[in-house]
């Protein structure tokens, strides 16, 4: 379990603006949790259970970046916004997170509401107007949505470290003086990489299950209407 | 719970510590860290009282130094970022064997490996004490929406699910003639994702219903049934830590 970790740990951000992204990621939870119980049916709650099992797997996974001493790792926002809307998506990263830092000391419990702006609501949202932007304009085709998929994914990982170096801009302890401009270009080059790395997972993961199950895609429901019939659940093989 | 459930962090051995409600930990997790956190970094004796704060709850607990420090170094990558500061930082610089270092710079680093550490400490205390399942009723009973607990719930479960789902097609990959060294498992694996995907939820979806049929309605049956909620004698035990670094960071913020 000796794994190495990306998330904000105490002490990096101040108290005054750590407490801010604190208030900010609880007001935006609290909106999640109103709009997802809409969302939530007996399909959507072990899809959101094993979305948020398959990002803390992924979350396992961690590239250092060595320059600064900062390691980064998939996010899965992009996944979640797929797979389970982007309400019910951010709850399922905030709670990856929230556990992560309660039974791991992943990130600082005082910086959680730093790492959940960071990685659930920022990454997230901005996989989501992603997505709907590209599936109306992409051909309804497996290959549009995969490029769909890896091209939020990438987005929504440069995003989210991006609102690392404005957390650190508006309250980080120490004053690097000039070299913000340098953290901010590490961290998108780095994630950059790691996006196409996220977006790769995360195109073959939507793409096999848009295949097999369409109906548990749920950018494909929401943002088109049924034109196929319902798919008859692929029960079966030895376990 | 069953056999194969994994508790990682969690150590089994009886102790006031581990028999206090979850939800009392929690808070007192909590409420701990933030006083570290608001803690002015010049007070370095400050530092010194929660690291005592924290060694008296682990030897409370029966955790041991060595298992805990083997599993801060989670923190790694942080440190190595306090490292840098010094030489990165602005403002006025002193030498110190003859490397030209940043006094902001160096106050920083101490600031992140300091609470840092603490943090890592504190939130590895409440994992060695307490079950993943018992931290969920303790959530809960703070009040926690129900969809969060109910998407922490199933994520818990359903890591046992994939973890055995990928080591199935693991073996189903062996046994079809796929010899993987080092990192080509990797191949096999990101050839797979998608399927694994699938699997895993199909497996997730039977074990929902399964537990719909036993009459599931979205909490856990030791939540309303309220058995092992915590007494107010427990809730005052547990606030000693907190309330005491709390009056550390409040004299600690008065003299600096």
């Amino acid at each position: 379990m000796e794994t190495l970790a990306m998330h904000i740990s105490n002490g990096i951000i101040n108290g005054p603006v750590a407490g801010i992204f604190a208030a900010v990621a609880l007001a935006a939870l609290t909106f999640c949790v109103l709009r997802g119980r809409r969302d939530l049916d007996d399909r959507l709650a072990p899809m959101a259970g094993l979305v948020a099992a398959f990002i803390f797997a992924v979350q396992m996974l961690n590239f250092p970046i060595f320059t600064a001493g900062v390691s980064g790792h998939l996010l899965g926002g992009a996944l979640a916004a797929l797979l389970v809307g982007p309400w019910v998506g951010a709850l399922c990263v905030s709670v990856v997170l929230i556990v992560q830092a309660l039974v791991f000391g992943d990130g600082g419990v005082a910086m959680l509401g730093l790492n959940i702006t960071n990685m659930a609501l920022l990454g997230t949202a901005a996989a989501y107007l992603l997505i709907a932007g590209l599936l109306r304009v992409l051909p309804r085709t497996p290959t549009g949505l995969a490029v769909t998929a890896f091209v939020s994914a990438l987005v929504s990982v440069v995003v989210a470290s991006q609102g690392f170096v404005v957390q650190y801009w508006l309250g980080g302890t120490t004053d690097l003086g000039g070299n913000l401009t340098g953290l901010a270009g590490t961290m998108a080059g780095v994630h950059l990489l790691i996006g196409i790395g996220e977006g790769l997972i995360t195109a073959t993961t939507v793409a096999t299950v848009a295949k097999v199950r369409p109906d548990l895609v749920y950018a494909l429901r929401a943002l088109r209407p049924a034109t196929a019939p319902a798919p008859v659940p692929a029960v079966g093989g030895a376990r | 719970m069953g056999a194969g459930h994994a508790h990682v962090l969690y150590r089994d051995t009886p102790s006031r510590v581990h028999r206090l409600a979850p939800e009392v930990k929690i808070a007192a997790m909590v409420l701990f860290t933030v006083a570290v956190v608001a803690t002015p970094r010049e007070a370095f004796w400050a530092f010194g009282g929660y690291a005592l704060l924290v060694a008296v709850v682990a030897a409370l607990a029966r955790v041991g130094p060595r298992w805990l420090l083997l599993r801060a170094t989670i923190e790694v990558p942080f440190v190595l970022f306090a490292v840098a500061l010094p030489f990165l930082g602005a403002g006025p610089r002193t030498e110190f064997a003859g490397l030209s270092l940043s006094v902001d710079g160096l106050h920083g680093a101490w600031n992140i490996v300091a609470k840092g550490t603490l943090g890592v400490l504190a939130s590895l205390l409440l994992a060695a004490t307490t079950t993943t399942r018992d931290l969920i009723v303790g959530l809960d009973r703070l009040r926690c929406p129900q969809i969060v607990t109910q998407i922490a719930t199933f994520m818990l479960r359903y890591l046992d699910v994939l973890v055995g789902e990928a080591r199935r097609m693991r073996v189903a990959r062996i046994s079809r003639g796929d010899d993987p060294r080092f990192l080509w498992q990797l191949r096999g694996f990101a050839a797979g994702v998608g399927a694994l995907f699938l699997r895993a939820f199909e497996r997730g979806e039977r074990v929902y219903l399964a537990m719909l049929s036993r009459g599931y309605t979205g909490r856990m049956p030791a939540v309303w049934q309220g058995a092992g909620a915590a007494t107010a004698g427990q809730w005052v035990a547990a606030a000693t830590v907190p309330l005491a670094a709390v009056a550390i960071a409040a004299v600690a913020v008065v003299l600096t």
